[in-house]
């Protein structure tokens, strides 16, 4: 259980980022975040692996401050993806870096090889194993430094933007890779402008806005159209299936799949 | 809008074929691909189809400044751009990337100075460049970030001071290899409005982007490419709705995949509801949230 108390944060230059956050996230759930850029959610996440201290609040993880929880035991709990995967990827060959953080958890012989490679199997990134990172393209760099995430096998996983630059099949892998974490009972929490990913792949929404939690809920609750209004004060849209099932009178239809169902079941 | 076909093309690539240094492999094959004054035209594929290596083409970046071997013709304007001096080239064709760290030049002090750069190297008079730098900043409503420092700018605001940096430049050509991958809806809606303006001035656009819905509506034509080589080329609507579009690994956009989805089991969705949302967010002004390292 992540749970964030009144959390706020602010910059040294004075912006006050977040403002008073309180948030209880369950173990297993997928949460994705939203908000414009510039709305608090880089800087919420940063708190759950310590990368960023409290101003006020607290932050807790299973009941614990993360303030008093040394940097390298959260790092064992708590994964993080950055949005821009050249601030994480250092090593010259794909397999090392994929193999830097679970090395550091202390995983060796057949066990650290058996997480890179199962990390590398995920993205699609087994064939360029001995590649120089910087050899791959921006969207293949993205899914490395995925990888060198999922291969740590934290309970927490957080994404940051994660299908940012991803063509349809890099897409559909990053859902595979939360649907197959969450079945697996770990915590998935995105950032995401992506607001369909958010809305197929996500149990739950936090909307964010000039660093407070302005909506929270199902993808249908916080896609619904009562909550448009909520949404436009943000500069965030809803999925074009969400507002075309409201359209056409069918309820709430946050995904794709559902408007069709919803449709189907209309006529008959 | 594309201008009268007889106008004679601002982009003509004739040709071409492109290796990287140190590669055998072709990346770009025997590509042909001309734009209009004025026309936007969208670039998709899947990764590694040659989206962003026809963008250095273009650009007149490659071979000019990363190496490689190029046969075939680029001109802009006529003029082909091999051999040509990178400022020659810069004071008619613009590039905005994917990551706008990448583009940052790391010696301004604030976003003014950084977006007034480009046109400061171009020559310009003093007046003329602030009025420009002016201009491109609230064009994107970025004006409130004018005295920040460009190195401590959120992702999304970092790509809006790029391609501010290059509205205020005016080039002939533009080039974006994924122009709005960081930005929120809003930005990404900011940046269509700006490039479909800046077209309307008679500049030709070409734009790599995955976000097919970005793209219907914003581009008068759509060309795919699949392993280096051109697999489809037409008017935006065709192409969009075209299946051929999946099976070179591009998504549909939304309205497209509601309707073909619908269609498969016997079912149609009236297509006026299926029309984008067009202007988002509350009609007050809008400065881009004055957010930290968010």
């Amino acid at each position: 259980m992540i749970e964030l108390r009144g959390l706020v944060h602010v910059y040294p230059g004075g912006t006050r980022a977040l403002d008073g956050v309180d948030l209880r996230i369950p173990d297993g759930e997928r949460l994705a975040i939203v908000g414009q850029n510039g709305s608090g959610k880089s800087t919420l996440v940063k708190h759950l692996n310590g990368l960023l201290r409290p101003t006020e609040g607290a932050v807790l993880l299973d009941g614990e401050p993360t303030d008093t929880i040394r940097v390298a035991h959260l790092a064992a709990r708590v994964g993080l993806a950055f949005q821009d995967p050249d601030r994480q990827i250092f090593a010259g060959k794909v397999r090392t870096e994929v193999a830097y953080g679970p090395r550091n958890l202390g995983r060796r012989g057949s066990e650290l090889a058996g997480a890179v490679d199962a990390a590398l199997l995920a993205v699609g990134l087994d064939g360029a194993a001995d590649q120089n990172p910087y050899d791959l393209g921006y969207s293949r760099r993205k899914l490395l430094a995925l990888a060198s995430i999922l291969a740590m096998g934290t309970p927490i996983v957080i994404l940051d933007e994660p299908t940012t630059g991803q063509d349809a099949a890099g897409i559909e892998r990053v859902r595979r890779i939360v649907e197959d974490l969450g079945a697996a009972g770990r915590t998935v929490i995105a950032i995401s402008h992506d607001m369909r990913f958010v809305a197929e792949s996500f149990e739950r929404v936090v909307v964010m806005g000039a660093g407070r939690v302005l909506l929270d809920g199902t993808p249908a609750e916080v896609f619904a159209e009562p909550a448009w209004p909520t949404l436009a004060d943000t500069y965030l849209e809803p999925p074009l299936a969400a507002r075309a099932g409201a359209r056409l009178g069918l309820g709430a239809t946050p995904s794709e799949a559902s408007l069709i169902e919803a449709l189907a079941a209309r006529a008959g | 809008m594309a201008s009268s076909p007889a106008a004679p093309p601002t982009l003509a690539i004739r040709g071409v074929s492109y290796r990287y240094p140190g590669y055998a492999r072709l990346v770009l094959e025997e590509l042909d691909l001309e734009i209009a004054p004025g026309e936007i035209v969208g670039l998709v594929g899947a990764n590694e189809s040659g989206k962003s290596t026809l963008c250095l083409v273009a650009a007149g970046l490659a071979p000019a400044s990363i190496g490689g071997t190029l046969t075939g013709d680029v001109a802009v304007d006529g003029q082909p751009t091999a051999g040509r001096a990178t400022h020659d080239l810069a004071a008619s064709v613009g590039l905005v990337f994917q990551d706008p760290n990448t583009q940052r030049s790391g010696v301004t002090a604030t976003v003014f100075e950084e977006v007034a750069l480009g046109s400061v190297n171009l020559g310009r008079p003093v007046t003329e460049t602030v009025a420009r730098t002016r201009a491109a900043l609230a064009t994107l409503r970025i004006e409130s970030l004018a005295d920040r420092d460009p190195a401590r700018l959120s992702g999304g605001q970092a790509q809006l001071v790029a391609v501010a940096s290059i509205l205020a430049m005016g080039p002939r050509l533009l080039v974006l290899d994924e122009p709005t991958a960081q930005l929120d809806p809003e930005g990404t809606r900011l940046v269509g409005a700006a490039l479909r303006e800046l077209a309307g001035t008679g500049t030709a656009l070409l734009i790599a982007e995955h976000k097919t819905n970005l793209l219907d509506g914003l581009c008068d034509r759509i060309v795919g490419l699949e392993a280096g080589r051109i697999a489809l080329d037409g008017p935006a609507a065709a192409i969009l709705e075209d299946p051929a579009l999946r099976a070179i690994g591009v998504e549909p956009p939304a309205r497209v995949r509601l309707a073909q989805a619908a269609a498969e089991r016997g079912l149609a969705i009236p297509a006026d509801a299926l029309v984008a949302a067009g202007t988002i967010g509350p009609t007050s002004a809008h400065g881009v949230a004055a957010g930290g390292e968010a």
